[in-house]
């Protein structure tokens, strides 16, 4: 099952190489991962998406507790929560599909932010399934370059991530 | 004060009495700093950094205090590499204190650069790379903080040149605060108390006892609970001594090369009680095979290592110490009793394995058994020494005949199993332990990886004494080529060695050969007399080539498919 993992660590050059480097040397897999400051400059937010049985994610959090720099850890996947992802996708965009995807942009809420004669860039926000649901309905030769951030999160009500 | 004056101040400060270091270009202001401002401290000047580390690592190991290491950037640091990776398997507190270039300079492939804090990261505790000679001494207090409390281990300081050079104050900071490392220092009294009662409603239970009973300085309570709860007790190749082995309640260690009563006793028990020990494969044997009707009771400082390689039942995350006055604490208020009868009836199970007397072996014959040597030297030195050792048959023959009763006796590199480790170790323990037997068993092949230690010893008058077992193998390679690989023994014979007695005579200490049976004993009667107090004696033992050791459980067995002899 897939697991999303939050952390805040400390915001010094060399802490996502020690979370990174424990999961290739340990032999866990990372599907995804994004790391960015958070409101206090002295942390950053990390935020990857792993999968295993519950009983290896528990090991692996536990892994990540031990690493110095790293100061919280959940896996947001334990509760209630919303999760997001942002994905920038350039199609060839020519002909008949021009009208053809604009709709299915708007039924997937997604946007157009850019436009030229042969592409458009759109871009989508939603879970990660919403989004590779889309990439799903696009014939994949139209499809130029897929961007992703990679998933973010918080749990759902009061409960945060804090120190 | 320069960076570097502060950090001899510091180390100073915090009680450190040896530094084991090499210099070069990118520590120069420190070994500057170590001629102007020392006072108390000091340094032994190795000829591998490789074995600074392992010298240190022995001191940590003998003493319980963190053993400290200088080197250079570079070549200095990854000779470092070995002596660290074998401190971080076996948790042992260390501080190695590595020179960068300077600041300015790193990242452009600069002479002697080289990523200290990258190349170090996935063998040590933590590592810091200080780049403001402001942050030094909290620096240092932090890595001695990491490194002692917890579970231990090393932590590296990266220092670059100019931060050694530039000018700030220095105090010794009396407090230190790290809000991403709070060691966990009390066991959960409700897990201590459920496995109290799964203790005392057990029927065939077995303690399984480890390192970190060592680490964690609870010997004295191991033994205590031990005898209250009248339990057998194995004990691992890293926590040997932490229980006296002259005990009647210790079967012996377990594991691969462990006694027949110890793996048997594991794998017939309904509870296992394991303490301060991680379940390595070279315990546990075939995993799938492991312990079939025991429950789990795990005792460990460091949750990572709970149901790690087995699931266990009652998992207890605390220091040991703590977690064991607890137990004897409750047990000594328990209306709940044992089974009398059926520890009796285990216990009459037991003797019975023990009976098969596993590990005896065939002494009659010319060449010397390297069991009898071993047991030789136990008998010299009254079973009272430091004995560090090697990798390979003569660690097993060393851990299996020459039994202790004490911990922090038995120096040996259990989790990396890193050959060159003894000799150096065994400089660590003796510099700790100048009045105290020291001695370092080992083989042909190991001690050549780093007899250059011979020199630095007969420098600083390290009276070592080297116990070389000299089979002309590679004697463990060797076995398994033998059981596993229809006896081709593909480069495990060491031909043209040297001859170690003059060897070690020209390097200014004694050497001596033994290669009779009937003379083992009084040889090494003499070699551990007053005549050679203050002498490195190496001894040079000629062993029997084709001996194994035994009792063997084959990769991939269970702890009851044990090969006997
Ligand atoms: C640095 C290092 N290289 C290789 C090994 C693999 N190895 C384990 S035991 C052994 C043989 C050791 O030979 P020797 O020191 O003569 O001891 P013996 O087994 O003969 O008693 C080797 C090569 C190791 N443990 N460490
Ligand atoms: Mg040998």
């Amino acid at each position: 099952m897939k697991h999303i993992i939050s952390m805040l660590i400390e915001n010094e050059s060399g802490a996502l190489s020690r979370v990174s480097g424990l999961f290739s040397a340990r032999g866990y897999n990372i599907h995804a991962l994004t790391v960015a400051p958070t409101e206090d400059d002295s942390l950053s937010r990390l935020t990857l998406v792993t999968s295993g049985t519950s009983q290896e994610v528990e090991q692996i959090v536990k892994h990540l507790n031990r690493l110095i720099d790293v100061v919280k850890v959940l896996d947001l996947t334990e509760g209630l929560h919303i999760e997001r992802e942002l994905m920038l996708i350039k199609l060839s965009a020519t002909g008949d599909t021009r009208e053809e995807y604009k709709r299915l942009v708007d039924i997937f809420r997604g946007d157009i932010v850019d436009v030229t004669a042969t592409t458009y860039t759109v871009q989508m926000v939603g879970k990660s399934t919403k989004l590779d649901a889309f990439i799903e309905v696009i014939d994949p030769g139209l499809i130029l370059e897929t961007v992703r951030s990679g998933t973010v999160g918080v749990m759902r009500g009061e409960k945060c991530l804090h120190l | 004060m320069t960076g570097a004056q502060i950090l001899i101040h510091y180390l100073e400060d915090e009680g450190v009495e040896h530094l084991w270091g090499y210099p070069g270009g990118a520590v120069l202001p420190i070994y500057d700093a170590l001629d102007t401002d020392a006072k108390n401290l000091s340094h032994i000047l190795v000829r591998h950094e490789q074995a600074a580390v392992h010298a240190a690592d022995g001191y940590a190991r003998s003493t319980g205090k963190p053993g400290v290491v200088l080197v250079t950037s570079g070549p200095g640091a990854t000779n470092a590499v070995t002596g660290i990776a074998t401190a971080y398997m076996d948790s042992i507190p260390m501080i190695c204190i590595t020179g960068q270039v300077p600041t300015g300079m790193i990242g452009l492939d600069a002479f002697q650069e080289i990523d200290t804090v990258g190349v170090t990261r996935p063998i040590v505790k933590h590592n810091f790379l200080v780049k403001n000679v402001d942050d030094l001494a909290s620096t240092l207090k932090k890595a001695f903080y990491l490194a002692t409390t917890g579970r231990p281990g090393p932590v590296v300081i990266d220092i670059p040149k100019d931060v050694q050079n530039a000018k700030s104050t220095y105090a010794f900071p009396q407090e230190v605060e790290m809000r991403s490392y709070l060691p966990i220092t009390k066991g959960h009294g409700g897990q201590i108390k459920k496995a109290v009662e799964m203790m005392l409603s057990s029927k065939r239970p077995v303690l399984y006892t480890g390192g970190g009973v060592i680490l964690g300085d609870a010997s004295a309570e191991l033994v205590e609970l031990t005898h209250k709860l009248g339990f057998p007790i194995t004990q691992t190749l890293m926590g040997l001594g932490a229980f006296p082995a002259s005990d009647k309640q210790s079967v012996g260690m377990l594991g691969m090369h462990g006694t027949y009563e110890a793996n048997l006793s594991m794998h017939n028990s309904d509870l296992i009680i394991a303490i301060g020990a991680r379940f390595d494969d070279r315990v546990t044997g075939n995993l799938e095979k492991f312990c079939p009707d025991a429950k789990i009771i795990h005792v460990d400082i460091d949750p990572a290592s709970i149901s790690k390689n087995v699931l266990v039942d009652i998992p207890i995350v605390g220091p040991v110490k703590q977690v064991l006055t607890e137990m004897l604490r409750i047990l000594d208020k328990t209306d709940l009793t044992m089974d009398q009868e059926a520890l009796d009836d285990w216990w009459l199970q037991i003797e019975g394995w023990r009976a098969t007397n596993c590990l005896r072996y065939d002494s009659a014959g010319v060449k010397i058994k390297p069991q009898a040597a071993v047991e030789a030297v136990w008998k010299s030195t009254k079973g009272d020494a430091y004995v560090s050792s090697d990798v390979g048959q003569h660690q097993m023959f060393a851990a299996q005949y020459y039994p202790f009763d004490k911990p922090r006796r038995w120096l040996n590199s259990g989790g990396l199993g890193t050959m060159g480790f003894g000799l150096p170790a065994a400089m660590g323990a003796k510099m700790a332990f100048p009045d105290e037997t020291v001695l370092c068993i080992t083989g042909e092949g190991s001690i050549q990886m780093n007899i250059q230690e011979l020199s630095t010893c007969l420098q600083y008058g390290l009276s070592v004494k080297i116990i070389c077992l000299n089979n002309g193998f590679l004697g463990m390679v060797r076995q398994w080529q033998e059981f596993f690989y229809e006896r081709r023994y593909s480069m495990s014979y060491m031909d043209s060695l040297p001859d170690f007695v003059k060897l070690t005579e020209s390097y200014g200490h004694v050497g001596i050969r033994i290669d009779d049976p009937k003379t083992l004993q009084a040889q090494l009667d003499e070699v551990f007399s007053e005549k050679y107090k203050n002498r490195l004696v190496f001894v040079d033992i000629i062993t029997d080539q084709q001996e194994n050791v035994y009792p063997m459980i084959p990769a991939g067995a269970g702890l009851n498919e044990m090969i006997l002899v």
